[in-house]
């Protein structure tokens, strides 16, 4: 069996480069842990190493791209280089981002060099610029003579010259294999073995002795003796729905009346493959262009009905002018859409295994009902109006939770298990006003009272009263605790140095009250 | 012997005709009148029960009522409650994955609650300024078929209970230093024409204080 492998080099670079719109002839690092992981061919020039400081790395080239380390980015943008070596030979096995390996296709294109040059061309033609191709009779010998091949070029192995052409290669291409490697190729380079040909003249038992299991194997593939077979991927599932209506429909309870099977159908060849959506895109074309597209994520998993749910909740939105906030609609003038739509499309942006979704034994039942209860009140007054409260972290308690819409997940909440230097101790506050009110506290001569910029307070608060609405007017403080000063959010021109105190009323309530720059608010109650 | 176990077969016998009888009921519609979990402090005075409506004057005896059916595994919900504190609900002992809000129903807050009494447990209102007797009735007849506690922060013209704060002291806060430790309030239960029942509430935590055991700490300290 020949082996052909695609090598595109320093791929993560290209990669993040490709997903910042950056030129690829900049040069750039993608950095870990302050670390250069990968640096491209520009950088190199500029002496620019793998494992160098960042700070190291930016001496010796001012002007290089960072770009942060992401495996999942890398994997994603090779998807496509996959499904282009895989339209002209299908069993294709993905090594590691950048790297892949497909039996070569030799007969068909009629000799190897045309083959490569057919998989070459048809890369290129893709936008995959930097492509290196490798053909031997092993894995690890076409790996290698893709990585001595030229950019768009390839270099072929003859059968059974793996060993006279692994011979001459430099023992520090094993550096590429991860950690491991680079231990063996210092081990060796300190024992005097310079290339491939020496290991592979050693005698077998004393390697295995010496060096181990992996030192064995690497003198097996110098002599050109490994003959690794490599699992080919299965392509991906098509796993999208969609339904296309024969007349276009304007209105939205016919559209989710004739989704419904659509979306049956979605999460049973889910379910076929084991695996359900926590995050769908719903998008619903009008005229054969998109109209309105938007990604839905689910706490738990999608369901059919949740799907229905969302069409429903997605084109209406789309379709009444002003629905922000908890704005509500009357339950007859709801239906119209703004164009005919005549394709809706169920696509899955997130898909997990469902043995990490079971449920429990006895059934989730009664949360079930919660769940359909909740839609309608949806149904009633939108879907943002329904609220579940999450705690975050923060330093005032407004900051310290958050209320996110029913059937969405939160996402970027701020850690709590963080101390949160300047948050005010005690019990937290029962009512927590989504915006502060303004208000205003006094000492005795009638003085507003401030906090100086080194934190002291100008005046004992005497009386204070809420300023934009009638319902708390002048109160005696009966006793009160602070200032907590924090200066949040100052390098993005936060509100400035400010201080919250806690304020006893004479009615025995108690009250949050924040003192910023340009005046005081009045933030929780303790009620 | 024989008699003793005669009497245990038909002990046991009763109990099924207890439990059938129950059952009976709980299809007749009877739901209400099951008793609903409450926090420990609050069941002496006020054991709340199904499909009745308690009224309360602050927004922390509301939350009280709602985070004992919390923690005990059930549904709750809050309608009209823009300024809901998650933070002190969680350390009240509220489920938070299982705390529904509507935070602004606007007009439709009658429909609303009404559809939120139907799969919660404890549902946590505070009403418009105005509610006729008629929204109200709708209510009711709603919460008689249902297993479930409507608690009214505001006025409501007809509550099995009223639970109002008489007086409120916080300790911890002097001028200036210490912060906010305790709260100490006196509740007081108004039931129909009936004298108000009384009792001592400490938060955090809602529990009740015995008044003869606050006075010999008060003589003691």
């Amino acid at each position: 069996m020949r082996v052909m492998v695609v090598w595109c080099p320093d791929w993560s670079v290209v990669a993040a480069l490709e997903e910042a719109e950056r030129s690829l002839r900049s040069p750039a690092a993608v950095m870990h842990a302050n670390l250069v992981e990968v640096c491209n061919g520009p950088a190199r020039q500029e002496g620019v190493r793998r494992g160098q400081r960042r700070r190291d790395a930016q001496a010796r080239c001012p002007e290089l791209v960072l770009l942060p380390a992401n495996p999942d980015r890398d994997a994603r943008a090779f998807e496509p280089v996959l499904a282009i070596i895989e339209d002209l030979r299908p069993g294709v096995a993905a090594l590691r981002p950048g790297l892949l390996a497909v039996r070569a296709p030799g007969s068909w294109y009629g000799t190897e060099t045309k083959a490569a040059a057919v998989a070459c061309q048809a890369l290129v033609e893709g936008g995959v610029w930097d492509v290196r191709i490798g053909i031997a009779d092993d894995l690890f010998t076409a790996e290698q003579a893709a990585r001595t091949a030229d950019v768009q070029s390839w270099v072929v192995v003859d059968e059974g010259g793996s060993p006279t052409f692994l011979r001459g290669l430099p023992v520090h291409v094993l550096q590429d294999e991860g950690p491991r490697g680079r231990e063996l190729v210092s081990l060796l380079q300190r024992l005097g073995l310079h290339t491939l040909g020496d290991l592979a003249d050693l005698p077998g038992d004393a390697v295995e002795h010496r060096l181990g299991t992996y030192g064995a194997t690497v003198r097996r593939r110098a002599r050109g003796e490994d003959r690794a077979l490599f699992a080919a991927r299965t392509p991906p599932p098509e796993l999208e729905a969609e339904v296309a209506f024969e007349t276009p429909l304007d209105n939205v309870e016919a559209i989710t009346f004739s989704v419904r099977t659509t979306a049956e159908r979605f999460i049973g060849q889910l379910a076929r493959h084991q695996l359900v959506a926590t995050a769908v895109r719903i998008e619903a074309e009008a005229d054969g262009v998109v109209c309105s597209s938007r990604a839905w994520l689910h706490p738990r998993h999608f369901n059919a009905r949740d799907l229905v749910d969302r069409v429903h909740w997605q084109l209406q939105g789309a379709g009444s002018t002003s629905r922000i906030g908890g704005a509500v609609r009357g339950r007859k003038d709801a239906g119209d859409v703004r164009a005919p739509i005549d394709r809706v499309r169920f696509v899955p942006e997130t898909v997990e295994p469902a043995a990490a979704h079971g449920e429990a034994l006895w059934g989730t039942a009664s949360d079930d009902l919660v769940e359909r209860g909740v839609a309608r009140v949806q149904g009633m007054v939108g879907f943002e109006a329904v609220r579940r409260p999450v705690l975050q972290g923060g330093r005032s308690p407004a900051a310290r939770q958050a209320l996110v819409p029913w059937g969405e997940r939160a996402v970027d909440l701020r850690p709590v298990d963080r101390p949160w230097p300047g948050r005010v101790p005690g019990p937290a506050p029962v009512r927590v006003f989504a915006t502060a009110r303004t208000a205003e506290v006094v000492d005795d001569a009638g003085r507003e009272v401030r906090v100086t910029d080194r934190g002291v307070v100008t005046g004992e608060p005497r009386r204070f009263r809420v300023t934009d609405g009638t319902d708390l007017p002048w109160q005696p403080v009966t006793a009160w605790a602070g200032p907590w000063p924090t200066d949040e959010n100052w390098w993005a021109g936060g509100t400035g140095p400010s201080a919250r105190f806690q304020v006893v009323g004479a009615d025995g309530r108690a009250w949050l009250l924040l003192r910023a720059p340009d005046g005081w608010a009045l933030e929780a109650a303790y009620d | 012997m024989s008699s003793t176990r005669a009497v245990a077969a038909l002990d046991e016998q009763r109990a099924t005709v207890e439990r059938l009888r129950a059952r009976v009921a709980a299809m007749e519609d009877k739901a209400a009148g099951e008793p609903v979990p409450t926090l420990p402090g609050l069941t002496d005075i006020l054991p709340m029960h199904a499909g009745s409506t308690y009224a309360v004057d602050s927004a922390s005896l509301a939350l009280a009522l709602a985070a004992g059916a919390s923690r005990a595994g059930e549904w709750v919900g809050f309608a009209g409650c823009p300024d809901f504190g998650a933070e002190a609900a969680a350390e009240l002992g509220v489920e938070l994955s299982r705390t529904v809000l509507v935070p602004d129903p606007g007009e439709h807050w009658l429909e609303v609650t009404a559809a939120l009494v139907d799969v919660l447990r404890v549902v946590v209102l505070r009403p418009p300024a105005s509610v006729t007797e008629r929204a109200a009735s709708v209510l009711d007849s709603r919460l008689r078929t249902r297993s479930a506690v409507l608690v009214v922060h505001g006025e409501w013209p007809r509550a099995a209970a009223r639970l109002s704060v008489e007086t409120s002291t916080w300790f911890g806060p002097t001028a200036g230093s210490g912060r906010l430790v305790e709260r100490r309030a006196s509740v007081a239960v108004h039931r129909g024409a009936r004298p108000p029942q009384r009792a001592d509430l400490v938060w955090p935590g809602v529990q009740r204080v015995d008044r003869q055991v606050r006075e010999v700490r008060r003589v003691s300290g």
